[in-house]
């Protein structure tokens, strides 16, 4: 149990450490576990930004005819949320889970560049808050997410919105690459004695994996961006056709981004579930090797997808059949993990905790926006399909019916570690089934609205048969939907003030972050127990494993 | 009317599509099912009261292989399936232009290469026919969708695209702009008229026709209002001296059934309407509140209903 001797000078100054106290801590600090709960908290606040612009939205959309929010205020929303939920809700907290578990998890005592780590957020911040400051200067972006031009250039957006996207995105993702590295280099140099790479916790796995995406895909998206500010600010023609640019030419560039970034979106998530889903099952995870093997798979196909955002295009009938021809690859590693997770459930001991239902929610779910996903890698299906509610629906079964469905999974089973008290289980259950009821009775209607020709971004549509309740169905989940992260919230204030204490591992899980104290010193560990295998904990326990090959990696 | 449903086809195209699409989602929903009914089984059968003592186990190559094999068979034929149906959906062989269509913020510029024809928001086609519609942009992106007639093709301006589309059986088919272009995008609105081709010809016979310049009422004292003020900067009315391009061409707006791309419909009252208060009906349009009094407005609406 003793592998690591424990300097008492340096014991010492990680003690005077400790005294510092108050908010200019938290502003201050270089801890990864301060940052990552930072991360968190700064995130739920643009969650609720984008969960008010939404339901702002659906209540325009509730009815045919509505006259609730002027045009030009529901382009600005619609854009923000996009904006908001994919770049200053989804990645940066995921990021931010990933600063505060993963150090704890390879049995480090911070990243591998405290002080980088902490400008990675506060570039995050303030550059979301920069994104936000524009609907005080009077006019927000307008023109969706992926900014298509030439509609984003100074003819067609004279405010100065598309500017303040450009600028704010801009500087969160200079942040974001900077946190790219960071964990690149921690996972490779700071790292357990024994814990060799094949014996990675697969959310840690994953992250790193994920680290390289952003390093590959960010640049992409922020040298467009700086393209277009130029087009815009100094008339430059990128992307402006009648100086001989082309709208072709941003397309290519965001969605060289843009696809990568879909998996940013969703790889750690899946390291969520690969955490969360073996520890309630009591098993290891089926086929780690796959598991494993598959991301790294997705990674490197991610960049080579990006030709299915433009079908409708007309691109020619070989460009389309390639992309098709990735995108539908890009569906068999997916597939791998869906059964590789089933497989570990199966023959478990499977104990239904929320973190474990909303994997479980996840499960399904995120097949459904993944199946959906392959049809619109079916040309000539998206040749109809993109662009309509439909693929609202696909976007939000995999972000929401995925991604945040697996977040909610792994806030609930690390929010124990993160504040030393456990979130209340009976307001957990209730969270949960307003959730998943409000999430579907939301989007799974605006797959048949969509096939039935409502198209996208539109403040407005005709009364055509069974549109109005349709929509109205999905408004009213909405609202269903937004009362059920209220309840989160509350359960988050609550628990923490007066939830049951946790002790170092109340779920009996087998990974590093569990060794410690809950919340862990600013030190993380006053010994680092061996790791001989995947689950060093439970090889504590089963001291018999030591002769299991399987359980070494 | 048709409403623009993937579910309704029209053409050989639509249909093309449609099957397939019936095929994949009939796929999607079967892997669905077995996901779901393996979670639940799981569940069921392994939560912790039923089954206390795990089975330790690592994985199964076997069980692995075949879930990798399995589903890239699957995609494998549905790849095939795709590529047998792309040229069906969207023949590459491609031939003059019948139709182009311009889009605008927010309307749709529609020219006849071989007549000279040029209308707006409304397009006719002779039924059964495939027509080869030329689809452009003048500003930013747009894209064509009337999803019973076939494929949506981006519109993107310094690039032509060509896509055919037909109707089988004489109608009206609805449809819009499809990719997110401004401010009024939501009332960018498309009407196909598929005619049979005595109707369509005729039709063609009308609209090459210069109507005449009325010469007494208030239609006379419309169309002078219309050559001498605003009007005329923006509109073209052939045969007159109002030649601007900048907004729809009026030459037979009283033979189109709705006005502003869909947004109102082609009466008199509503024409009226639109002329006092264009950005009332369509707050993003270009068309300016242009101050007229009532009787300028009733002039011009007297003049604009001549124009069959």
């Amino acid at each position: 149990m003793s592998e690591l001797q424990v300097v008492p000078a340096e014991m010492e100054r990680l003690h005077r450490f400790e005294e510092t106290a108050g908010l200019l801590k938290w502003i201050t600090s270089v801890d990864h576990k301060q940052i990552g709960i930072m991360y968190v908290l700064a995130t739920l606040m643009f969650f609720l930004f984008g969960g008010v612009e939404a339901l702002l939205m659906r209540i325009q959309l509730s009815w045919p005819g509505m006259h609730f929010l002027a045009p030009e205020t529901y382009d600005q929303l619609f854009t923000l949320h996009g904006t908001t939920m994919i770049f200053l809700v989804v990645m940066p907290l995921l990021i931010g889970i990933g600063v505060y578990v993963v150090p704890l998890q390879i049995g480090a005592r911070d990243m591998a560049f405290p002080r980088l780590n902490a400008l990675s957020f506060w570039l995050f911040l303030f550059g979301g808050l920069l994104l936000y400051f524009s609907v005080f200067y009077g006019n927000s972006p307008d023109a969706g997410w992926f900014a298509y031009a030439p509609l984003t250039e100074k003819p067609y957006s004279m405010m100065e919105g598309m500017s303040f996207w450009c600028v704010g995105l801009l500087t969160a993702g200079i942040g974001t690459v900077a946190s790219g590295i960071n964990f690149i280099v921690t996972v490779a140099t700071l790292r357990a004695r024994g814990m060799s790479l094949n014996r990675l916790p697969l959310f840690t796995w994953m992250t790193l994996v994920n680290s390289f995406i952003i390093l590959g895909a960010l640049p992409a998206l922020n040298a467009s961006q700086v393209m277009l500010l130029l087009d815009r600010e100094l008339h430059t023609r990128f992307f402006n056709p009648t100086g001989g640019g082309s709208p072709i030419l941003w397309q290519h560039f965001f969605w060289n981004f843009g696809h990568p970034e879909v998996y940013i979106l969703i790889i750690p998530a899946w390291g969520m579930l690969s955490e969360v889903i073996p520890v309630f099952s009591r098993k290891p995870i089926f086929g780690y090797t796959f598991v494993a093997a598959s991301t790294v798979a997705i990674a490197l196909l991610s960049f080579w997808v990006w030709g299915h955002h433009m079908f409708a295009v007309g691109l020619g009938h070989w460009p389309d059949i390639f992309f098709a021809a990735t995108s539908a690859l890009i569906a068999v590693p997916t597939g791998i993990k869906i059964f590789a997770w089933i497989g570990t459930m199966w023959g478990g001991a499977i104990r239904f905790t929320t973190s474990m239902m909303f994997a479980v929610a996840f499960l399904i779910q995120f097949t459904m926006g993944g199946v959906t996903g392959i049809m619109f890698a079916v040309v000539p299906i998206d040749w109809q399909l993109t662009d309509t509610y439909f693929v609202v629906a696909h976007l939000h079964y995999v972000l929401f019916g995925g991604t945040l469905f697996a977040v909610f999974s792994g806030l609930y089973y690390w929010f124990p570690k993160m504040s030393g008290r456990m979130l209340s289980e009976r307001i957990g259950r209730w969270h949960f089934w307003l959730t998943v009821i409000g999430f579907n009775a939301t989007f799974f209607v605006q797959h048949i609205v969509g096939a039935m020709g409502m198209t996208r971004r539109v403040w407005t549509y005709p009364n055509l048969p069974r549109w109005a309740v349709l929509n109205l169905i999905s408004s009213i989940g909405a609202f269903v939907l937004g009362f059920s992260v209220l309840i989160f919230l509350w359960n988050l204030w609550v628990s923490a003030k007066r939830g049951e204490p946790a002790g170092p591992n109340p779920w009996d899980a087998w990974t590093l972050e569990w060794a410690t104290t809950s919340p862990p010193p600013e030190y993380n560990f006053r010994e680092i127990p061996p790791v001989h295998g995947r689950r060093p904990l439970w090889d504590l326990q089963h001291p018999e494993s030591e002769k299991n090959p399987k359980e070494h990696g | 009317m048709h409403p623009p449903s993937v579910f309704d086809p029209h053409s050989a195209y639509a249909w093309s599509i449609y099957h397939l699409t019936v095929v994949v989602t009939i796929l999607m929903g079967v892997v669905v099912l077995i996901v779901t009914g393996l979670v639940t089984y799981v569940c069921i059968r392994f939560r912790e009261r039923k089954h206390p003592g795990p089975r330790l186990s690592y994985g199964n190559r076997k069980v692995e292989i075949l879930y990798t094999a399995l589903p890239l068979m699957l995609l494998a034929s549905i790849f095939g399936l795709m590529i047998r149906n792309m040229d069906a959906s969207d023949p590459i062989q491609r031939t003059r232009d019948n139709i182009v269509v311009v889009g605008h913020q927010f309307w749709w510029e529609i020219r006849y290469p071989g007549t000279g024809i040029v209308t707006a928001n409304e397009v006719h086609i002779p039924a059964g026919k495939p027509q080869m519609f030329g689809m452009e942009a003048a500003d930013v992106i747009h894209d064509f969708w009337v999803p019973q007639l076939g494929r949506k093709m981006d519109m993107v301006p310094g690039y032509h695209r060509d896509v055919w589309l037909a109707a089988n059986e004489p109608g009206i088919y609805l449809g819009r702009c499809s990719e997110y272009c401004g401010k009024e995008h939501a009332w960018m609105r498309i009407r196909v008229f598929a005619q049979t081709p005595a109707n369509f010809a005729q039709w063609e016979a009308d609209q090459e026709k210069i109507p005449p310049i009325p010469t007494t009422g208030d239609a006379a004292d419309g169309a002078r209002y219309f050559t001498t003020m605003t009007c005329a900067n923006c509109h073209t009315i052939r045969g007159t001296s109002a030649q601007g391009e900048i907004g729809p061409d009026l030459t037979h707006l009283a033979s189109r059934t709705t006005l502003a791309a869909g947004r109102l419909p082609n009466d008199p009252a509503d024409l009226a309407n639109w002329i006092k208060d264009p950005t009332k009906y369509k707050p993003g349009c270009f068309m300016p509140d242009l101050g007229l009094t009532d009787e300028q407005v009733r002039d011009l609406v007297a003049y604009l209903e001549t124009l069959r």
